[in-house]
């Protein structure tokens, strides 16, 4: 398919702009800041625009098209109301830096948002402003900074503590907020080795990050014990809230004794992914832990108006602007108010729906942690290797003819061969059988066929692609003077 | 008997059927691993579920209590844009395929989103004359700390410049995260509402970078091309902060120099939205590729042949190099980023400079207008502004906001917040979509509120 | 072509899947070809400096592929007296040929005595079968 730049065509234009010919000129820009050479954005008519990117779209899959159990991701249905609501003019048109008396709906959505997030998460005190939930991660540990030098122990406790399940942004968070890995084992149960835990918590510990349940899709059944463990150290726990979908309205992380936690509005709360983004990563906080939130803080006044905070000498400051992804707020606040106290149901149903595949395909792949699972499940294409050569990454790519997106594969990092399904609560029980019926049926052909596996995708828009290539020699902009070249090419040759 | 919830779709016998299969007899076995103690044991205290009908009602009449700039005529700006969206970004935005998929990680089934991404990136490195360009980072102040994360470790030092006519959210959020990146963040003083190149050599010593922004977030045009002298000379990385949509008419920092070029941006295709969700831009020469944070989408051919798109250099990211990586971003905000390659494509190099040209001279016209009718006069009145001047009122520019605001115009944003000795200062913003009109009902309502 | 399995016996071996040919004071270093082969076809080596220092059980750079990253660790000490720009050019010289043109730096030796601590290529082999 072609790149919208090389259909473009001088002089075409999908704009038409107001012109104010009774204006006086524009001023001149001084020379040296002028621009002379026009930048080469594509030139092509609006119905062209919009075919161009209707075909991309069909070259897309999304929830919309099928069946998306990408492990991790929470990949569930986004309603369309939510849709309608973000962009009613009241919001969608409304300035951030509106007065407060101009913009009380959106504060007042914030702060019952704010109010739905520390009842699920068991929390005091919330901040929505991370963009997502690694940002989310950044300011978690921020706080953790503040806290600690607020008690005079910031030079003490220098470590965090992550599990080797841990998803690549808790290592990478913790670089970025300055404190050092301290790195902790899985046992044979893929829960935290306890006995390795003990070994590295000490008074240099500022936290734990843990996701619980854990990458593996497993809940840590030793909770209590690692949260006498660190509190018994003075540190702080953290949780990575990207697999909250297990268990809201069951168990809250504040009840397992954690003090911050963030939240992907976009997984668990059905902000729509977006081919990557947007997301939210709110934070919740104990009530120890919020004189340090980011300013503004979004509040309700004692007349009952809400109003933005910015008077809180101990903020560890802003980690974007504004007050965060407003949008983003708008859709999950809806969500949410759909469900009220039923929200369990979802989260009951999303473990229902993953043990369910899960008792499926566990015969035909490996499983290499006996257990039930949560909302999420890791199986192994270990032996499938071994036998037949077909990996984890043919089976995705089996997946894919038969209609459905991948797993989440290679992740966690512990498990080879990893494939980590997540079915999430929307799906119907006759789309998980279509699932399991086309797992298990890749699965015999990769022991009679597995040329099928190999070579697959079939049905795609394109074949495997050379990532070597794109990764060696990167090609990242269109080239445009290559293009020229192109067309002068004599046709046929 | 509850009715079942339009989010689910299992009945009672698929239940009963799927318990079987697993070999328990009741969903609650399957939370058999939660120790009692950290059970909720209660239903959560949330107000009841609504229909769809009810939430609707129940949301729209929050957006209602909100004065959007449909509701009044609105000069703010600050950072963030009441520029016109075309109704074709709304379309495409809404197709399923884009805005319910994930991050392309499966090549063979995101082939829409990942060609998308890689004319976006041709897009903004045309745009602001770099080599590559991520897609993307979460806003215009999250790429700037991005940027300082690049130059640290691209220098080896520890010292930021950032000039004090950069929008004030950009130096505040540079600010948190330079706590954790172990940075220290000097400011280089604006005069007359620019920065003087000379006081910027005084600071930018043993920096790792300096940013600056262009226009500056009091609309005034800086002596760019010599800023990014002084930083170069001193070592140090210049990076621009710009408007994208300057840029038909203000020259690419690449083409004087800029190491990165980054920015927000909202006002090339995204509603205001109350500050989010939008995009930051992120570009950078291609030296520095290898330290950029976040996706990038590479050119590639598939086994047959063919043309395809696939994320690249992915050894960069969080997911490959952890603790090493050169950001912690995974999702990002793609689909705020194609809304910003829709509406250029819809502008096209003429619609951009056009727009730039209105914008500079609707801004020269309201300046004059606010001369002549209201007797209010440009506080730094030598310098060539783009879409955006401050001026001062003559009374706190809070109480003016009140004012004007009462007589249906929002006049502006009041500086006295972020800037020492401007508490009589107003930041006025003249988008596309302002009319000449509005522009001298601006001029009245404030020669009858300042007055 | 990847190259297929092999440990000369005239190179010193570290445990972190390191080479070393020493040659009087100075010695060429690069990684086995278990190593490579576990990374995959190499896109990017990322060198150290020519001059600069490296110090053994340290990384001095990074190998990649494009699902993998890895330290390159330095069997000896001593300061870089040349960096292979044919691995830079093209990093998959590595794998089709680890212990010939795919070496990665030359270094002069730091302190000749560290060598003692390397191991031969049998004591490697049995390194890697203890994996
Ligand atoms: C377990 C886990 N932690 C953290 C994150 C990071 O969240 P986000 O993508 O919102 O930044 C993710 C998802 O990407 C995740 O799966």
């Amino acid at each position: 398919m072609k790149l919208i730049y090389e259909k473009s065509q001088a002089g075409r234009r999908a704009s038409a702009l107001p012109r104010y010919d009774e204006l006086p000129a524009a001023p001149e820009i001084p020379e040296d800041l002028r621009r002379n050479e026009p930048p080469r954005l594509p030139e092509v008519p609006e119905f062209e625009l919009v075919r161009h990117f209707t075909e991309l779209s069909t070259r897309n899959f999304g929830v919309d098209t099928g069946f998306y159990p990408l492990g991790s991701c929470t990949m569930k249905y986004n309603p369309r109301i939510n849709e309608r609501l973000a962009a009613l003019p009241g919001f969608a048109r409304l300035h951030p830096l509106q007065d407060e008396d101009g913009a009380q709906g959106a504060l007042e959505l914030m702060w019952r948002l704010q109010e739905i997030l520390a009842e699920v998460t068991g929390l005091d005190a919330v901040s929505l402003q991370p963009a997502a939930g690694s940002q989310g991660e950044l300011t978690g540990l921020l706080l953790v900074r503040a806290y600690f030098a607020a008690r005079g122990e910031a030079e003490q406790r220098r470590k965090v503590v992550i599990p080797d399940t841990a998803h690549g942004t808790n290592p990478a968070s913790v670089t970025m907020a300055g404190y050092e890995l301290t790195p902790v084992r899985t046992d044979a149960r893929g829960n935290i080795d306890v006995d390795d835990l003990r070994g590295k918590v000490d008074e240099h510990t500022a936290a734990l990050m843990l996701t619980n349940p854990s990458t593996l899709g497993l809940f840590d059944e030793n909770i209590e014990e690692i949260e006498r463990i660190f509190h018994a150290a003075g540190a702080l726990m953290y949780y990575d809230g990207a697999n909250l979908n297990a268990v809201c309205g069951i168990s809250r992380p504040g009840d397992m004794g954690f003090d911050i936690v963030h939240i992907n509005l976009h997984k668990t709360f059905s902000q729509p992914h977006g081919g990557g983004g947007p997301g939210g990563g709110p934070v919740a906080v104990r009530k120890t832990l919020e004189p340090f939130l980011p300013v503004p803080a979004v509040v309700r006044r004692e007349d009952g108006g809400f109003g933005l905070d910015f008077d809180r000498p101990q903020t560890i400051g802003k980690v974007r602007g504004f007050t965060g992804p407003f949008g983003v707020f708008v859709r999950s606040y809806a969500y949410l108010r759909m469900w009220g106290p039923r929200l369990r149901e979802m989260s009951e149903t999303a473990v229902l729906n993953a043990n369910y595949v899960l008792a499926r395909l566990k015969d035909a792949y490996d499983l290499p942690f006996d257990r039930l699972c949560m909302h999420e499940f890791v199986l192994s294409a270990r032996t499938m290797k071994r036998e037949h050569g077909c990996t984890a990454l043919d089976v995705a790519k089996r997946l894919m003819d038969y209609g459905f997106h991948p797993p989440t594969i290679y992740f966690p990092l512990i498990v080879p061969e990893a494939l980590m399904v997540e079915p999430t609560e929307t799906e119907a029980k006759e789309t998980l059988d279509a699932f399991c019926d086309a797992m298990l049926a890749i699965a015999r052909e990769a022991a009679d066929e597995p040329e099928l596996l190999k070579e697959a995708p079939h049905h795609r828009p394109v074949k495997r692609l050379d990532e070597v290539r794109a990764a060696k020699q990167p090609v990242v902009r269109y080239a445009f003077d290559d293009a020229l070249e192109r067309v002068e090419a004599p046709k046929g040759a | 008997m509850t009715q079942q919830h339009p989010f689910l779709a299992l009945t009672d016998s698929d239940r009963d059927e799927m318990l079987g299969m697993i070999g328990v007899g009741a969903v609650d076995e399957l939370f058999g691993d939660l120790p009692d103690s950290v059970r909720l044991g209660r239903e959560l205290d949330l107000e009841p579920a609504l229909s769809e009908q009810e939430l609707f009602a129940h949301v729209a009449a929050l957006a209602e209590r909100n004065a959007d700039a449909s509701s009044e005529v609105s000069f703010l700006g600050a950072g963030m844009y009441d520029h016109y969206v075309p109704a074709v970004v709304d379309a495409i935005l809404q197709r399923g395929e884009l805005l319910t998929a994930y991050t392309p990680y499966q090549p063979e089934m995101s082939q829409g989103v990942l060609q998308a991404i890689f004319e976006y990136q041709t897009a903004i490195c045309e745009l602001t004359g770099m080599d590559v360009s991520n897609a993307s980072g979460y806003d215009g102040t999250s790429v700037a700390a991005d940027a300082f994360y690049v130059a640290k470790h691209a220098t080896g030092r520890s010292k930021i410049v950032v000039t004090e006519a950069t929008n004030p959210q950009v130096r505040q959020v540079v600010k948190t995260y330079a706590a954790g990146f172990g940075l220290e963040v000097v400011e280089a003083p604006q005069r007359d509402g620019t920065t003087d190149p000379d006081e910027l050599e005084r600071v930018a010593a043993d920096a790792a970078a300096v940013i600056f922004q262009q226009p500056n977030f009091f609309g005034c045009l800086e002596p760019a091309p010599d800023l990014v002298s002084v930083a170069a000379d001193a070592g140090a990385l210049p990076i621009a902060h710009v408007d994208l949509l300057s840029l038909g008419v203000l020259e690419a920092p690449g083409r004087y120099g800029a190491a990165l070029a980054l920015g927000e941006g909202q006002a090339a295709g995204n509603f205001p939205s109350f500050g989010g969700p939008h995009y930051g831009f992120l570009a950078a020469r291609s030296e520095f590729i290898r330290r950029m944070p976040g996706r990038i989408v590479g050119e590639t051919v598939d086994t047959a042949g063919e043309r395809g798109y696939v994320l690249t250099l992915q050894t960069r990211e969080q997911h490959i190099r952890r603790e090493k990586a050169t950001s912690n971003i995974t999702t990002n905000q793609t689909l705020l980023a194609l809304g910003g390659l829709v509406y250029l494509t819809w502008l096209g190099p003429q619609g951009l400079r056009e727009l730039g040209e209105t914008c500079l001279s609707l801004a020269a016209y309201a300046k004059q207008r606010l001369a002549e009718r209201a007797g209010i006069e440009s506080v730094f009145s030598t310098q060539t502004t783009f879409k955006e001047f401050a001026v001062r009122v003559g009374r706190n520019a809070r109480e003016v906001v009140a004012a004007a605001r009462e007589r249906g115009v929002h006049p502006g944003y009041a500086l006295g917040r972020d800037y020492e000795g401007m508490d009589d200062v107003l930041l006025v913003a003249v988008t596309e979509r302002r009319t000449p009109e509005e522009i001298d009902r601006l001029a009245d309502v404030l020669a009858e509120v300042c007055g | 072509m990847a190259a297929a399995e092999s440990y000369p016996e005239e190179l010193k071996y570290h445990e972190e899947h390191d080479w070393a040919r020493v040659d009087g004071d100075e010695a060429v270093l690069g990684i086995t070809w278990f190593a490579a082969d576990l990374l995959g076809e190499l896109v990017h080596f990322e060198p150290p400096a020519v001059g600069s220092d490296v110090t053994k059980d340290q990384s001095y750079g990074e190998v990649e592929s494009v699902k993998a990253v890895s330290d390159v660790i330095a069997p000896l000490s001593g300061e870089v007296l040349a960096v292979n720009e044919q691995v830079v050019d093209a990093p998959e010289t590595v794998n089709e040929d680890p212990y010939g043109n795919g070496w990665l730096i030359r270094i002069r030796l730091g302190d000749p005595g560290e060598t003692d601590d390397l191991l031969d290529a049998a004591a490697y082999r049995q390194v890697l079968a203890n994996q």
